[in-house]
């Protein structure tokens, strides 16, 4: 009775999805599907950029975080929030105490507060507790002042685009002008910026690194277009995954232990079925050769092909 | 418990002859997975994998609990909150990784043992109820593993929320009323995320008490074996302890050291990059696709593309939850008394073609909803149906088997002389 039942419903299913792959089939040869204008031009993150923290033992180079973070002070802090971000983590990126101190009280937007005497919404310098302040109060005043387009916050930007770092680099170097053969309704409008690493090809961010020598390096490495790029990447890299050496380095602990532990677990098994205290015995599957001569065996009485 | 020549629990301790009088439980940990738990001896490595799921249970259940204690489930909070774990809290990125990988960990060890139950015949007589016990556990993960993903409140949780509670609404009539009752709501919102959050962290207790169940139905009849022949005399067992955990033991490790690389090296390398984005109830994303481990039944839900009689996103809908359910009727749509497919050569290669067939649809989810992606599927969906409710019912009447062997320890030992097996004979356990 159940396999009657279960063969009408396995019919059904089976029906239904053929009639639907039917009507597919057809759609898919009269219509063929065309490729869309975003896909045709959409270009991915570049693979030739590389960073110091790529491949599973690599590390943050601090000095090109300290440069990043310059860059994103400078240039992208004037609209982008890095709510996550507290001036406190900056230690990560090798500044000591007084600088940490120094960065937050002289960030060039200050914190929300209260007026102790009247109660009055105000605001004060930010301390090294502090997330770093967001340059608009809210949405709606972001909006009004990017031609109603919302910077995103930067935090997290590394993961949660496709690429990672190299996609933050080749977006920032990757403005252009349109190709030729752009149809007129995929290029950009007023307020928008052909940049073909972009998911719909056109973005409201004006191009953000325009001249070389915008930002000047503490460190002296001279700031051109490129080295600022890759910077700024590195360093947002970094405000994605701040614990990523330590994440590195307890891996490789916990690996080695594993591995250890495996080792020995194994040669217990191994002492356990086959030490000198139990005799031999061969564990037995279909892999096992002697099995495989039975079955093949067996086959050829049966009179079973292969 | 199960055969007559088990080693009886004798505790030496006068503390635990004491116990042993008065709350057995130790007695019952010895019968369970101790010296009184005989096993067939001829096991191969596919069985260490329902000891995984129950390490795999233990690991998420440990981080979840300690997560917990960080995480505010509220719909302005949770996506921040997520952050100050793995920035603020000491080792709160470990737990995070460790819980979100821990997740596909488990789903990978759970696919591979249900896989191993369906080539070597496990669902068969008499183990009817552990199998049918293991898809409760199976629907159970699903749904607990749907509900953490929410939590985060990322861009793929809101939107996954609201694409898999939509499919209540495809039920004709009350669907839309019962959607709007399981979200609280028009729309997922704080009163899906608070009541998600409550049986999240409900649901796993329950798949424990499950998993108590499973095991106990299946110490009734014993565990099977890759022959499929039933054990018959001591030759043929060897107690759990020490001969299986010793193998569980070494294999764990093997499994935790894979485990290891990916919450360490790749921690996101499963996930998606649009979860880290804040749900915005504005913004869809192009693509929804859930997580991996859903892939097979989100390409069954969207191969139903045409209206036959009833909606094409019913027929979808009916297919994705029919998927599994007709696992519950497979004991008794296949009927042929040999168990392994080691002994079932037509069997075996239907069964490689099924393999096959669920990795095409795994696939198939994962993509965009497009050509010829959706066609593909529509393949892949009818052979998987075809083989469960068609195939195999008709297989199991008409198919030649090979011969069995005697007994497991002839299929152990070839031919050697019998007293050669003193593993079950004399339990080392016993001294």
């Amino acid at each position: 009775m159940v396999r009657i039942l279960g063969f009408l419903v396995g019919l059904g299913f089976v029906g239904v999805a053929a009639w639907s792959l039917l009507w597919g089939a057809i759609a898919y040869v009269s219509e063929p599907p065309q490729e869309t204008v975003e896909h045709h031009f959409h270009k991915h993150a570049r693979s030739d950029v590389n960073f110091t923290f790529d491949g599973p033992f690599g590390r943050y180079d601090r000095q090109q975080l300290q440069r990043g973070f310059q860059v994103y002070r400078d240039v992208c802090a004037a609209c982008h929030s890095l709510r996550y971000v507290a001036f406190r983590n900056l230690h990560d990126l090798g500044y000591n105490e007084a600088e940490v101190r120094a960065i937050a009280d002289q960030w060039q937007i200050q914190v929300p507060s209260v007026n102790p005497d009247t109660g009055e919404p105000a605001t004060r310098k930010a301390l090294p507790s502090d997330r770093f302040p967001l340059p608009y109060a809210n949405d709606t005043a972001a909006r009004a002042a990017n031609n109603n387009a919302l910077p995103p916050d930067l935090s997290l930007m590394v993961k949660a685009r496709h690429g990672g770092a190299p996609y933050i680099y080749s977006l920032l170097t990757g403005y252009q002008d349109p190709p030729a053969d752009l149809p007129a309704e995929n290029r950009p409008g007023q307020g928008l910026h052909y940049n073909p690493y972009f998911a719909n090809l056109n973005i409201a961010m004006p191009p953000p690194l325009a001249a070389d020598g915008q930002v000047t390096y503490a460190d002296g490495t001279p700031a051109t277009r490129d080295q600022m790029a890759r910077d700024v990447s590195a360093f947002l890299a970094w405000t994605a995954e701040p614990t990523l050496e330590s994440q590195r380095q307890m891996g490789l602990v916990a690996l080695i232990f594993l591995i250890i532990a495996t080792v020995l677990g194994y040669l217990s098994y191994q002492n356990i079925w086959h030490g000198p205290s139990s005799r031999r015995v061969r564990e037995t599957g279909v892999l096992d050769p002697e099995n495989q001569a039975k079955a093949a065996e067996a086959k050829s009485d049966a009179g079973i092909a292969g | 418990m199960s055969f007559p020549w088990a080693e009886e629990y004798r505790p030496k301790h006068p503390f635990m002859r004491w116990m042993d009088d008065r709350l057995p439980l130790p007695r019952l940990v010895y019968n369970s997975v101790g010296g009184g738990y005989p096993v067939p001896r001829n096991l191969n490595a596919f069985w260490n994998f329902g000891v995984l799921a129950g390490l795999a249970l233990v690991i998420q259940i440990v981080t979840g609990i300690v997560l917990a204690m960080h995480y505010e489930p509220s719909v302005n909070g949770a996506f921040a909150s997520v952050e100050h774990i793995m920035r603020d809290v000491n080792q709160g990125w470990f737990l995070r990784y460790l819980h979100a990988n821990g997740a596909s960990f488990f789903f990978i060890v759970t696919y591979i043992h249900i896989f191993r139950g369906l080539y070597y015949g496990s669902y068969k007589a008499p183990r009817e109820m552990v199998w049918m016990l293991g898809l409760v556990i199976f629907l159970l993960m699903m749904a607990t593993a749907f509900m953490g993903y929410v939590l985060p409140w990322g861009q793929m949780s809101f939107w996954g929320a609201q694409v898999i509670t939509g499919l209540f609404g495809a039920i004709p009539l009350v669907g839309e009323p019962i959607q709007t009752w399981l979200v609280g709501g028009f729309a997922p919102d704080q009163a899906t995320l608070t009541r998600f959050f409550s049986l999240h962290y409900l649901l796993p207790f329950v798949i424990a008490g499950v998993v108590i169940l499973h095991i106990w139905a299946l110490h009734i009849p014993g565990s099977g074996n890759p022959t499929g022949v039933d054990v018959k005399t001591p030759q043929d067992t060897v107690p759990f302890h020490p001969f299986y955990t010793a193998k569980d033991g070494w294999f764990a490790g093997a499994a935790l050291t894979l485990l290891a690389l990916l919450v360490f090296f790749l921690p996101n390398y499963l996930g998606h990059a649009d979860n880290y984005i804040e749900a915005n109830p504005l913004s869809t994303p192009a693509h929804i696709v859930p997580e991996w481990y859903f892939w097979p039944f989100y390409a069954i839900l969207r191969a139903f593309t045409v209206d036959f009689i009833l909606p094409a996103k019913l027929w979808g809908v009916l297919a994705m939850f029919g998927s599994i359910l007709l696992l519950f009727f497979l004991p008794w749509l296949d009927k042929s008394p040999v168990r392994s497919g080691s002994y079932r050569p037509t069997f075996r290669i239907f069964f490689y073609v099924l393999l096959v067939d669920i990795a095409i649809l795994g696939f198939c989810g994962g993509m965009p909803a497009e050509e010829p992606w959706v066609m593909l599927s529509q393949v892949a969906t009818i052979y998987y149906f075809a083989y469960f409710l068609i195939i195999l019912p008709v297989l199991s009447m008409v198919e030649r088997t090979l011969p069995l062997p005697n007994s497991i320890s002839e299929s152990v030992l070839h031919g050697e002389k019998a007293e050669a097996a003193p593993l079950g004979a004399q339990p080392a356990a016993a001294e």
